[in-house]
């Protein structure tokens, strides 16, 4: 029987592995993006667990709210990218750093 | 009148100080000059029927001042004896010295400057010499001390003028020092500052003590000898003398009125105004006497070295307020007064016909590149013959009939041969001060107006031919040829010492009041001596204005006659002693000082005061200022005060700045660390 704790462990699983995305990736600003959505699903994931484990429909609203949310986050982050590529002409973490004090 | 008369300087000082610039040069000598001669008159009014003795002394209230507690401070003008003395001689010569500067100054580009401080100086004066209260005369003693500051800086441009008027403020601040614990003192004793409350009480507190630095001390000797510390610093006697000499960096008229006339003797007024509260105290008019003494004899004795003609008349005016110093001492007000108003006249006098000869020679002061200006500017050679004929006390000694200065410095020396004890060494003192004193002054009227011109040596002739040479002398050049036989030639002969150079005759606005100033030296002596210094006479005239000895007075005219025929014999001999060396032998000052080289540089240097004073308090000062500068201000209060602020803000942003690395995943670790530490914190530290 699949309990609440196996929905939580896969998405804590799912959040360290979206955290390490954001803080071992050198090599593109495009997978801190998606690292930053596996983060998201995995705290909807928690929230539709805990929604169905206490029957309250509150936690899949909310779900259904990130989503949302996580949808024009990306959109937004993607045409942040286009234009910064067009300037810079790389989108590398490591060159990203012009606001270096 | 006395308001209009004390203030009238004070207005037209505002007038041409304010308006400057914007005024003009006339308008502001008008008006300043014109004040002061309405002042002098409205002083002669007030004086002359003090002379007949009908006048009693009044005070004149103007504002209140100072009211608090116990001190009850009136801001009033005191006119008695004394201060009509004083304010005849103030306002006649300041008069006299603005009208004088009209020429002196005539080429000068700041001239309403000089005189609205001229104007303020004289303001100050009046109110020094009205005072009713101690504090008052301390206002009026600042007041001169700021306007002598001024006006010996006047020429700011040049640094040695600087130096010398912050030289004379700083010795000044040091006998002002002993002026203010006096007052305190005086406050502290007596309950008030008010002068004759203060002379009323001084009797009674004679013998009485006080702590002072751990001491019992009768409170009258310190009481007197602090005030007398403040007159030794404003009148220049020995130990406080420094800066007068350097005070002659300013413009001429400034050393007559201000460093030979008035304020110098401002000290003088001061011993003789509250002479009642010096009579209490025995010691303090003993030390008054010696350091009059020792003044007189050492200024004559430095006077009788120096080459520039200003510096010895004011170690003579140093000198010879010794002399008017140790007539206080010994209790001869009246004679100490008679003197200063005598000496304001022809030192005066000789002050402006030396800058009479300086503006002639082209600003050159050095006497030995004058001789032979007897010819060439003799109205200034007579009122200058008449000033060293005063100073020197020429004067028949039986008969009584002499110039100024012979009635009040043989005055002075009867009543210190009278006095006995200590006044007796002083009268030996002061006769052969005045031997030195006749010596000097004719070796200046010797070395100035006799003997051959020297003038060609002097860098300002020189300067002086040499602008003119491109005018005058270029002509006489081109047809030399035909003309080589008359006496053009004597232009280019620097052989006869005149280096081609004409000094002339100063402008009349110059030689009128040098010719006032000689009516003065020629008679003041004669017409007021019964009222100065006669034993009824004097009574009459002083009243209570000053502690006037008629005994002491007595005992002077009884005097042996020996005593009174020394100071016309000294007189005689230092006349003699100057003709023999300038005219008659110039080769002796030479052999003297060959022999006695040491003895020489040890005057020419001033008996090393100033080198003393530079050892003992200005290279300490200077070390201390430098340590408290580096050490104290820099190295303790800036390093860790407003230094050592600024110094951590910028090591705390150099550390922050290494944290800011550009890098969004550093920023996102950092969030993440701080979210997780907060979470930890919500949850643990429940």
């Amino acid at each position: 029987m699949i309990g609440l704790h196996h929905y939580l462990i896969v998405s804590a699983i799912l959040f360290v592995l979206g955290v390490l995305g954001i803080l071992l990736n050198r090599k593109n600003v495009i997978i801190i993006l998606m690292a930053i959505e596996l983060i998201l699903l995995s705290v909807n994931l928690n929230l539709v667990a805990f929604s169905a484990y206490l029957g309250d429909l509150v936690g899949q609203v909310f779900a259904m709210f990130v989503l949302t949310v996580a949808a024009g986050e990306a959109a937004i982050g993607l045409a942040i990218l286009v234009i910064y590529f067009r300037g810079r002409g790389t989108i590398a973490v490591d060159d990203v750093n012009r606001m270096k004090g | 009148m006395i308001q209009l008369l004390v203030f009238l300087p004070l207005l037209a000082a505002i007038i041409a100080g304010f308006g400057n610039r914007a005024i003009g040069n006339v308008p502001a000598k008008i008006v300043t000059t014109g004040a002061l001669f309405v002042s002098c008159a409205l002083s002669w009014a007030t004086f002359l029927p003090f002379l007949g003795g009908e006048a009693a002394a009044q005070v004149t209230p103007v504002l209140d001042f100072i009211r608090s507690g116990d001190l009850d401070v009136q801001w009033s003008l005191r006119v008695d004896a004394l201060t009509a003395v004083m304010l005849v001689v103030i306002t006649t010569v300041s008069a006299l010295v603005h009208l004088y500067s009209w020429g002196y100054m005539d080429e000068d580009p700041d001239q309403p400057r000089f005189f609205a401080y001229l104007s303020l100086f004289t303001f100050a004066m009046l109110m020094l010499v009205t005072a009713d209260n101690l504090i008052q005369m301390f206002f009026g003693w600042e007041g001169v001390g700021l306007a002598s500051y001024l006006l010996i800086g006047f020429w700011y441009q040049k640094p040695s003028a600087n130096a010398a008027a912050i030289k004379a403020f700083v010795v000044n601040r040091v006998g002002d020092l002993g002026f203010m614990l006096g007052i305190f003192g005086t406050f502290l004793v007596f309950g008030t500052a008010s002068i004759p409350a203060i002379l009323e009480a001084a009797p009674g507190m004679a013998g009485s003590t006080i702590g002072f630095l751990g001491m019992r001390i009768e409170v009258m000797t310190l009481l007197c000898l602090l005030l007398f510390v403040g007159a030794m610093g404003k009148s220049a006697q020995l130990g406080l003398h420094t800066w007068l000499p350097d005070a002659m960096e300013g413009p001429t008229p400034v050393s007559a009125l201000i460093h030979a006339a008035t304020m110098v003797t401002a000290g003088v007024f001061m011993v003789c105004r509250l002479s009642p509260m010096f009579e209490t105290s025995p010691t303090a008019l003993g030390f008054v006497t010696f350091i009059g003494a020792a003044t007189c004899l050492f200024a004559a004795t430095v006077g009788t070295v120096q080459n520039d003609i200003k510096r010895v008349i004011a170690y003579s005016t140093c000198s010879q307020l010794g002399y008017m110093f140790f007539a206080a001492g010994v209790g001869a007000y009246g004679a100490a007064m008679f003197h200063l108003f005598t000496h304001a006249f022809f030192k005066a006098l000789l002050f402006l016909g030396a800058g009479s000869v300086i503006h002639a020679m082209h600003h050159e002061q050095d006497m030995r590149y004058y001789g032979a200006l007897r010819k060439e500017i003799p109205i200034t050679f007579w009122v200058m013959t008449i000033g060293t004929l005063a100073i020197t006390g020429v004067g028949l000694p039986l008969v009584g009939v002499g110039f100024a200065g012979f009635y009040s410095k043989d005055g002075i020396l009867e009543a210190a041969y009278a006095s006995g004890g200590g006044g007796a060494m002083a009268f030996f003192v002061g006769v052969f001060a005045a031997l030195l004193t006749s010596f000097y002054s004719w070796r200046l009227v010797f070395l100035t107006f006799f003997g051959k011109p020297r003038w060609a040596a002097s860098e300002h002739i020189q300067h002086a031919v040499h602008d003119h040479g491109h005018h005058g002398d270029h002509p006489a050049d081109e047809d030399a040829g035909d003309h080589a036989h008359d006496d053009h030639g004597h232009h280019h002969a620097p052989a006869t010492g005149t280096g081609g150079y004409h000094p002339h005759e100063s402008p009349w606005v110059m030689l009128v009041p040098l010719l006032v100033l000689s009516l003065g030296a020629l008679f003041a002596g004669l017409i007021f001596h019964d009222q100065f210094i006669g034993a009824e006479g004097g009574i009459e005239f002083w009243k209570t204005s000053i502690a006037f000895d008629s005994h002491l007075m007595h005992a002077a005219h009884e005097v042996p006659t020996w005593v009174k025929f020394s100071p016309f014999t000294v007189m005689l001999a230092g006349l003699l002693i100057a003709w023999l060396s300038y005219i008659r032998h110039t080769e002796w000052p030479a052999q003297f000082v060959g022999t006695f080289r040491g003895l020489y540089n040890f005057l020419l240097n001033k008996w090393y005061f100033d080198e003393l004073y530079n050892v003992l308090f200005v290279r300490p000062a200077f070390a201390i200022g430098r340590f408290l500068w580096k050490r104290g201000d820099q190295g303790t209060i800036d390093r860790f005060g407003p230094d050592g602020v600024s110094g951590l803000v910028a090591f705390t942003s150099r550390l922050s700045v290494k944290l800011q690395s550009g890098y969004v995943y550093t920023y996102a670790l950092v969030m993440l660390l701080g979210l997780s530490a907060a979470a930890t914190w919500a949850i643990a530290g429940r």
